[in-house]
């Protein structure tokens, strides 16, 4: 009796909390109709998100990348190539190019450096995200250089779309993107596997010993990761109609890490509530303050760092506790 | 490749390792001693050359003697560690030592992404230039090739007697002896009365003067110009990593290997020179996952 009423206290506190993100998404998925430039600054949010929700995964094992950059970047490159391979392209084969690279890449790499942990682990991928970023800078014959390559906007399902439409289109695909993938990692992480990245961060020698190997599970999470980075890098690609050099920079890998500690360090919503806060906080301090975007960003980080360490995602959790504390209390004197 | 290009590549080599060795020297003491990976020690680096290039610039065009920009660079180094680095200990990173990796790495981070724009506001976007140093010491004539003295010689003694001056410092003075035992074990250290705090940020202090000095000796061969400190943080992350984290004396091996090998590469496929490092780390660390110095940890079950 006593289990079931507490299955169904937290049912209900589980509803409400998810009233106020639920209503969000919707006011997000709303919000284009009425400001239009918000468009196109949330597509790149949630393409961020996406790469942050592989940094996620990771960040479950206790493993941080600063090198995450290089799957967003080689995926856009991909989805670059093909398009101007093919005059224009096709969104959909954009994309899946962009996710077989980038998934591929990151077998190769990832056999190498999954044998490493905590700074090792950060510095391999920062590493190997810098010499993807020379050959981009310096073989400019292919890549444009510094410049950078221009990316025409892709026919959809063979349909050529106005400009609008297609901000309209890649935007909604986005959020449907980011729902599923964002459901599809809670998921993931939650099962028996997703369990054990939490035991690699935790001991690892005790899992070896349990007879999973920890390596194979790292590579399977460091697999998932790249691919979602890739997508992210993909969409971003199309979205902005350029690619540059940029993309796999060092300092974009450590916006990644930056944004899921924003967010809150390891939660699926924290990663899209991060990216939207970033790219807003971006947006805004770029506008008003061109000289000290960075600056503000940087205070930004410290802050929550220093007074909130759960992230945005923390805040609202302990935002709540008083009225869950209060629920429970009229429930209890309601028996 | 004739000799000359050889000597030629290898000078080149030789004085980009003495500044390479300098800013990850310090990198590489201060994450042995408060296993902290700085980030911010790219913008250490950064200031300490614009410090010297824009003071220099103001002395040298009142008059005074170019011989100063010696001078200068000691007290740019000092300033580096004392002004700017001192208060990030104390107020900033003593607050996160219990906090996770991530968010400590993180830290320096926002810190680095601060001083960014701290130096753009400073000093705008325009680089900036004084070889005062340079030309001052004149050239050497070398089996042929006549090379600046202050890089051929003036760097690798700095390096050098850096190097040494940090041994002693380690392994003979008591100051020294502390820091070396709060490496070895904190816990044990503080157990025996070694304040760790005030070791923590003698540490700091130290390994930001050193990287402020690096650039101050760097501002005399190349201009100063907005994201140097981004390049130097990345390629003396990677010495550290390939000579084992930690490791004063590896560092200087590991900056003379992966010096050399770049400006050999800047001769021989120029367009692979900026690999070179990172394909020298990722070669190193293959073969050997602590580092060429670096000790196997023990894992605690």
């Amino acid at each position: 009796m006593a289990s079931n009423n507490c299955e169904r206290f937290e049912e209900e506190v589980l509803n409400y909390r998810f009233v106020i993100p639920l209503g969000l998404i919707a006011l997000v998925a709303v919000l284009p109709v009425f400001v239009p430039w918000a468009k196109i600054v949330l597509t790149l949010a949630f393409a961020k998100g996406l790469a942050v929700l592989g940094i996620i995964v990771l960040l479950r094992a206790g493993q941080v990348s600063f090198g995450h950059a290089l799957y967003f970047g080689v995926a856009a490159y991909a989805s670059a190539f093909l398009g101007r391979q093919f005059a224009g392209g096709e969104l959909i084969s954009m994309l899946l190019v962009g996710l077989l690279v980038s998934g591929a890449l990151s077998i190769v790499v990832g056999l190498f450096v999954v044998r490493y942990r905590g700074i090792f682990f950060g510095m391999l991928n920062l590493a190997f995200s810098m010499i993807l970023y020379s050959v981009l800078e310096k073989f400019y014959h292919l890549t444009g250089g510094s410049d950078g390559m221009q990316v025409a906007r892709p026919t959809v399902l063979g349909l050529s779309l106005e400009r609008d439409n297609f901000e309209v289109l890649l935007f909604y695909g986005t959020v449907l993107a980011a729902i599923s993938a964002g459901f599809a990692v809670h998921k993931f992480l939650r099962s028996p596997i997703g369990q054990i990245y939490q035991a690699i961060a935790t001991n690892e020698t005790r899992l070896e010993y349990l007879g999973v190997s920890a390596r194979n599970t790292l590579l399977t999470g460091y697999v998932i990761s790249a691919v979602l980075c890739g997508l992210g890098g993909s969409i971003m690609a199309v979205a902005q109609g350029i690619v540059t050099p940029e993309y796999t920079w060092w300092i974009r890998s450590g916006e990644f890490v930056f944004i899921a500690v924003l967010g809150g360090s390891g939660s699926v919503g924290g990663a899209f509530i991060g990216a939207i806060t970033y790219e807003l906080v971006r947006t805004y301090a770029a506008a008003f303050a061109a000289d000290i975007w960075q600056m503000v960003l940087g205070f930004f980080l410290l802050g929550i760092i220093l007074y909130a360490s759960r992230g945005l995602y923390g805040l609202y959790d302990d935002l709540l506790k008083p009225l869950d504390l209060k629920l429970a209390r009229s429930r209890g004197a309601g028996k | 490749m004739n000799i000359q290009l050889i000597a030629l590549a290898f000078f080149d080599g030789v004085a980009y390792a003495a500044l390479v060795f300098m800013v990850a020297v310090g990198l590489t003491l201060i994450f042995g001693v408060m296993r902290i990976l700085n980030v911010a020690h790219g913008s250490f680096y950064a200031i300490g050359a614009y410090f010297t290039v824009s003071v220099g610039g103001a002395i040298f065009a009142a008059g005074y003697s170019h011989w100063l920009a010696f001078p200068l660079m000691m007290v740019t180094a000092a300033l580096v560690g004392v002004v700017i680095g001192g208060p990030i200990e104390r107020f900033l990173l003593k607050r996160i030592y219990a906090k996770e990796d991530v968010l400590q790495l993180l830290v320096t981070f926002a810190v680095f992404m601060i001083f960014e724009d701290v130096q753009r506001l400073i000093w705008g976007a325009q680089p900036y230039f004084d070889s005062s140093a340079l030309t001052l010491m004149g050239n050497i004539e070398v089996l042929g090739i006549s090379y600046t003295a202050y890089q051929l010689l003036f760097l690798p003694i700095v390096a050098v007697a850096v190097l040494i001056g940090l041994r002693l410092f380690l392994r003979k003075t008591l100051a020294g002896k502390l820091v070396q035992a709060v490496t070895e074990d904190r816990e044990m250290a503080t157990a025996i009365g070694i304040d760790a705090d005030k070791v923590f940020l003698i540490t700091f202090v130290i390994g930001a003067a050193l990287a402020g000095f690096g650039g101050a000796l760097a501002s005399a061969t190349t201009s100063v110009v907005p994201g140097m400190g981004a390049d130097m943080i990345v390629l003396s992350f990677a010495v550290a990593a390939t000579a084992g984290l930690g490791q004063v004396e590896g560092a200087a091996v590991a900056a003379l290997l992966i010096g050399l090998g770049r400006s050999f590469a800047v001769y021989l496929m120029p367009e692979l020179s900026v690999l070179v490092p990172y394909l020298i780390m990722l070669a190193v660390l293959l073969l050997r996952p602590e580092g060429l110095f670096g000790k196997q940890q023990l894992r605690k079950i």
